[in-house]
C-alpha cells in the first residue's frame, strides 16, 4: 500500500450465481464477473478502469459503493473495511462514495422535480434542516455544474431537459453530499460527440474545486488516455494490466491492451494502413471462462504455454472452415467427424472418425495450417479403431508480474503460475514451459 | 422532374455511371405542430467500389437519410425528390419493385441485430425465407448452401448455420445480419450505426468485413456514423449533415485534413481521440426541424457568422476538387439552397 491510497482493492471477487429463476441451469453455474482484483486507487486520482462489455467493470464499480455484494476479498477505503457491511453500516459512508451512472433517463427518477431529485440525498444523510435550505444547496450545485440559471430548472422534470443537461444533472446528484470518492461508469458514452467534452470538462473542474478522487470507467481507450493518471485494463472479470496512463498508451505490454488500443478507430485518414492487430472473436461466455490466460483464444500471440484446451481445437477447425472452399470443408469435415459427437474435456479431445489415421496425420504435418497456434500446446495425438484422441500440455494460469514498472498477466514476459488459476493440468508441471518463449510481435518489429 | 435536375459529375467520377444518384431527395414527417422536415432537398451520388461516409449529431437526419432512399419511412412520412438506382427511378414505383430493390439492390444494415432476427427460427431459415422470396426457384437445399457460403464469407462458421439466433454473440449477429444483407449480391449497402452498439475491437472487424465487401465485390457502401475516427479509417468521401442537409462533401482525406464548413471544423476539433490534449464542444444543439432558423441553419451556433448568413441560406459550393460546402464565406453559395450554378 502507498501511503496516498484511499482506496485499496484486494483479491476481490463479486460472483453470481445462475440457478434462481426461469432461465436456471440448474447445474449451480456461476458467472466470475470480477475474478481476484487487487489495485489502489490514490487520493486526488483518476483511475480509469478500462474493459469491453463483458469484462466486469461496471460490477466491480458496484461492488466498490456495496451496490453489489463481494463474494470474498476486500475493499478498504481510508483503512476501513467495506466487504461485509451490512446496507445499515454502509449508509453513512454513502454521502463520501458517490456514482454518476451512464444512462440519465434511468438514473432520474422521472416523476420527481430536479429540485427533489438532486435534493434526494441531502434528506437521507440528515445534511439540510429545512425545505428552503434543500432548495438553496441544490440551486448552488446545479449552477456549479452550469444548469444556469438555476431557477429555470429547479421545478423542471428530467424529461424537460435535453441529455447533456440530464447528464449534468446526474453529477449535481453525485456530488450534493460533497463526497470525497466518485464512480463514474460511462458518464459520456450516452452523449453526443459534440458535448461529450463539455461533460468531461464540467467533471474536470469539480474535481479540483470540490478535491474529487475519481474511479473512470469505460470502453473509451481515447477518453481514458486524456482523463486518467493510471489506468486498469479489465478482461473477463481480471485485471491484465495496470499501471500508470502514460506507459500504457505508449508501451502496452499486454496483447489484449495492444488490441483495444489498435482498434480504437483515429480521426486522422492519413494513418488508415497503419498495421493492426486485432483478436479473433468477441468476449467468450463468462460462465465458461477459457483456462489458463482467458485471453488465449483470441490473442494474436498466443503459444504453448497460454492455455489452448480442448474446445480450442474444435474451434480452430470450424474457423478454418470459414476461409476454405466448400470441397475442403466437405473433405476435412468427414475426416473430423461430425462436431456434435466430438468429446471435450480440458485437456482432451476425442473425435469419434471414421478416418484416424488421416485425421492424426494430418494434425501432425498441416496443423499449422490451423488459424491459431493450438497444435504447438499438443501433448500427444493417439489414434485408435474409430477415433483420435488428442491430450494437451500442461499450462497454468499466468499470475500478475511486474514489467518496466506496471503490473501485467501474461506469459511472453516469462511463465508464471497465478495462485488458484484455472490451469490446464498440472500447473507445477509446467511442460510448455521448456519451449522458449517466443518474442512479443511488437518488439520483433523493433516497435516501441 | 428528371430533366431538370443538373449533373453533380466529379473528378474522380469514373467514367461509369454512378450506381446510386440521390437528387433533391426531402423527407418530412407529420407532428402536431407541423411538418418536420428531416431531409431537406439533399443531392449525392455513390459509385460501385466506394464508400461514403455520413456524419452529423443525433437528429441531424442521417438516419432518415438512410432510411428515405429505401422508403422505409413510417406512416405518415412523405418522401421527394429522385433516387435512380443504376438508372431506374425509385420514388413513386410500385410497391412490388421497391420490396424486390429492398435485398436485391439495396440491402440494410440496422444498429440492433437482436431485433430484426426472428427468435424462434433458425439463422439458416432466415436466409431460405429471404432468398426464396426474391428468387422462388432457388430450392431449400441450394438456399442453405448459398447461406453457409455467406455465413462463412462473414466469419461464421458453415458449422453453426442452423443455430438460433441466441447462440451468437452481438458481433456475431451483425455478420448475420450483413451476411443476409449480401447473400443477394445487392449493388449498394445502407449501414445505419452498424457497429455504434458493439464494443471497439468487434466494431473494428465488422468495419474490416464491410471494407473487404466493397473492394471485393465493388459494392457501394454507404456508411451513416456520428463516428468521425470510423469515417475516417474506411471512407473515401464523407458527407456532413446538419439539419437535413449535407453541409459539406468531398473526399476524406482533403475533408479532415482542411474542413471548410465551420460545423465540420467544430466536429473535428470535438473528437476525443488518443491525440487529444485540449477538450473543444460545439456551443447550443441541433435546431428544431419543425420551425428551423431562416437563413443559414448554422448560423445560431456558428463562432464566424458569415457576412449574410442572417439573410441567405446557402447552397453547396465548390471549394476544391470534388469538395463542396454550403458556407456564406466561399463563393457562390449565396445563390441560395437547393440551387445549383449553371
Amino acid at each position: 500500500m502507498t501511503d496516498d491510497a484511499v482506496l485499496e482493492v484486494r483479491d476481490l471477487h463479486t460472483h453470481f450465481g445462475v440457478h434462481q429463476g426461469l432461465f436456471s441451469r440448474g447445474d449451480g453455474a456461476e458467472v466470475r464477473a470480477v475474478d481476484g482484483v487487487s489495485f489502489d486507487v490514490r487520493r486526488g486520482e483518476i483511475f480509469g478502469l478500462v474493459g469491453e462489455s463483458g469484462s466486469g467493470k461496471t460490477t466491480l464499480g458496484r461492488t466498490i459503493l456495496g451496490l453489489a455484494p463481494a463474494t470474498s476479498g476486500s475493499i478498504r477505503w481510508k483503512g476501513e473495511e467495506l466487504v461485509g457491511l451490512g446496507e445499515k453500516q454502509f449508509r453513512p459512508l454513502r454521502r463520501h462514495l458517490a456514482m454518476i451512472s451512464q444512462d440519465p433517463n434511468a438514473a432520474l427518477n422521472p416523476a420527481m422535480t430536479v429540485v427533489q431529485g438532486v435534493g434526494h440525498p441531502l434528506r437521507i444523510h440528515g445534511m439540510a434542516s429545512s425545505r428552503a435550505e434543500v432548495r438553496q444547496r441544490v440551486a448552488q450545485m446545479l449552477e456549479r455544474c452550469g444548469l444556469t440559471p438555476a431557477e429555470r430548472f429547479l421545478d423542471a422534470y428530467p424529461e424537460d431537459l435535453s441529455g447533456g443537461q440530464k447528464q449534468r444533472l446526474v453529477i449535481a446528484r453525485a456530488l450534493i453530499t460533497e463526497p470525497e470518492f466518485v464512480v463514474a461508469d460511462e458518464p459520456v458514452a450516452a452523449l453526443d460527440m459534440s458535448v461529450r467534452a463539455k461533460v468531461l470538462e464540467l467533471m474536470l473542474d469539480l474535481k479540483n474545486e470540490m478535491g474529487l478522487t475519481y474511479l473512470y470507467i469505460t470502453h473509451d481507450l481515447a477518453s481514458g488516455k486524456f482523463l486518467c493518471d493510471r489506468i486498469g485494463i479489465l478482461y473477463l472479470g481480471q485485471m491484465v494490466e495496470w499501471g500508470e496512463s502514460d506507459g500504457i498508451y505508449d508501451d502496452a505490454q499486454h496483447p489484449y491492451t495492444r488490441s483495444l488500443l489498435d482498434a480504437i478507430p483515429l480521426p486522422d485518414p492519413s494513418r488508415r494502413d497503419r498495421v493492426k492487430r486485432l483478436p479473433r472473436g468477441e468476449i467468450p461466455d463468462a460462465l465458461q471462462p477459457p483456462a489458463g490466460c482467458r485471453f488465449h483464444p483470441r490473442c494474436p500471440e498466443a503459444f504453448a504455454a497460454c492455455g489452448f484446451e480442448g474446445r480450442d481445437l474444435v474451434e480452430a477447425f470450424e474457423e478454418r472452415w470459414t476461409s476454405v472452399d466448400e470441397a475442403t470443408f466437405e473433405r476435412e469435415l468427414d475426416m473430423v467427424g461430425k462436431l456434435g459427437d466430438v468429446e471435450v474435456t480440458r485437456q482432451e479431445v476425442r473425435f469419434p472418425s471414421g478416418q484416424p489415421h488421416e485425421l492424426a496425420v494430418w494434425l501432425r504435418e498441416h496443423g499449422e495450417q490451423l488459424p491459431t497456434r493450438v497444435t504447438t500446446a499438443i501433448d500427444d495425438v493417439r489414434e485408435d479403431a474409430d477415433a483420435v484422441v488428442v491430450r494437451f500440455r500442461d499450462a497454468p494460469e499466468p499470475a500478475i508480474q511486474d514489467v518496466d514498472g506496471r503490473q501485467v498477466a501474461c506469459h511472453l514476459h516469462g511463465v508464471t503460475v497465478r495462485p488458484d488459476g484455472d490451469h490446464v493440468g498440472d500447473p507445477d508441471a509446467v511442460t510448455a514451459a521448456r519451449e522458449p518463449t517466443p518474442t512479443p510481435s511488437w518488439r520483433a518489429t523493433g516497435e516501441p | 422532374m428528371a430533366e431538370s435536375v443538373p449533373t453533380f459529375t466529379t473528378d474522380t467520377a469514373t467514367a461509369t455511371a454512378p450506381v446510386l444518384e440521390v437528387r433533391d431527395l426531402s423527407v418530412s414527417y407529420g407532428t402536431p405542430r407541423g411538418p418536420l422536415h428531416a431531409v431537406d432537398r439533399v443531392s449525392f451520388d455513390l459509385h460501385a467500389g466506394e464508400s461514403l461516409g455520413v456524419v452529423g449529431e443525433s437528429g441531424c437526419g442521417k438516419s432518415s437519410l438512410g432510411r428515405g432512399l429505401m422508403q422505409l419511412l413510417p406512416v405518415g412520412a412523405a418522401v421527394g425528390g429522385s433516387v435512380r438506382l443504376r438508372g431506374e427511378e425509385l420514388i413513386g414505383t410500385s410497391n412490388s419493385r421497391l420490396r424486390r430493390a429492398r435485398g436485391e439492390d439495396i440491402a440494410l444494415v440496422f444498429q440492433e441485430p437482436m431485433t430484426r432476427l426472428d427468435p424462434l427460427m433458425r439463422v439458416s431459415d432466415h436466409f431460405v425465407g429471404a432468398i426464396r422470396a426474391h428468387r422462388p426457384k432457388v430450392s431449400k437445399d441450394e438456399a442453405r448452401e448459398m447461406a453457409r457460403e455467406a455465413l462463412a464469407q462473414m466469419g461464421i462458421p458453415r458449422t453453426r448455420a442452423d443455430n438460433f439466433p441466441h447462440e451468437f454473440s452481438g458481433g456475431m449477429r451483425q455478420r448475420i445480419m450483413i451476411a443476409l444483407g449480401i447473400v443477394l449480391r445487392p449493388a449498394v449497402i445502407v449501414a445505419d450505426e452498424p457497429t455504434t452498439a458493439l464494443d471497439v475491437i468487434v466494431e473494428a472487424q465488422i468495419l474490416d468485413l464491410l471494407d473487404r465487401l466493397r473492394s471485393d465485390e465493388e459494392v457501394g457502401l454507404m456508411l451513416i456514423t456520428h463516428n468521425l475516427g470510423i469515417v475516417a479509417e474506411t471512407c473515401d468521401r464523407v458527407a456532413v449533415m446538419y439539419a437535413g442537409r449535407i453541409v459539406e462533401i468531398g473526399p476524406v482525406a482533403e475533408v479532415f485534413a482542411d474542413p471548410k464548413h465551420p460545423y465540420t471544423q467544430g466536429l473535428l476539433a470535438s473528437v476525443i481521440s488518443v491525440d487529444t490534449t485540449e477538450l473543444v464542444s460545439i456551443d447550443g444543439s441541433p435546431p428544431d426541424l419543425v420551425d428551423p432558423p431562416p437563413a443559414c441553419r448554422y448560423r445560431p451556433r456558428c463562432p464566424i457568422k458569415a457576412e449574410g448568413s442572417d439573410r441567405i441560406d446557402p447552397a453547396l459550393t465548390s471549394v476544391g476538387a470534388d469538395h463542396q460546402a454550403a458556407c456564406l464565406l466561399y463563393e457562390g453559395a449565396e445563390i441560395g439552397h437547393g440551387k445549383v450554378q449553371a
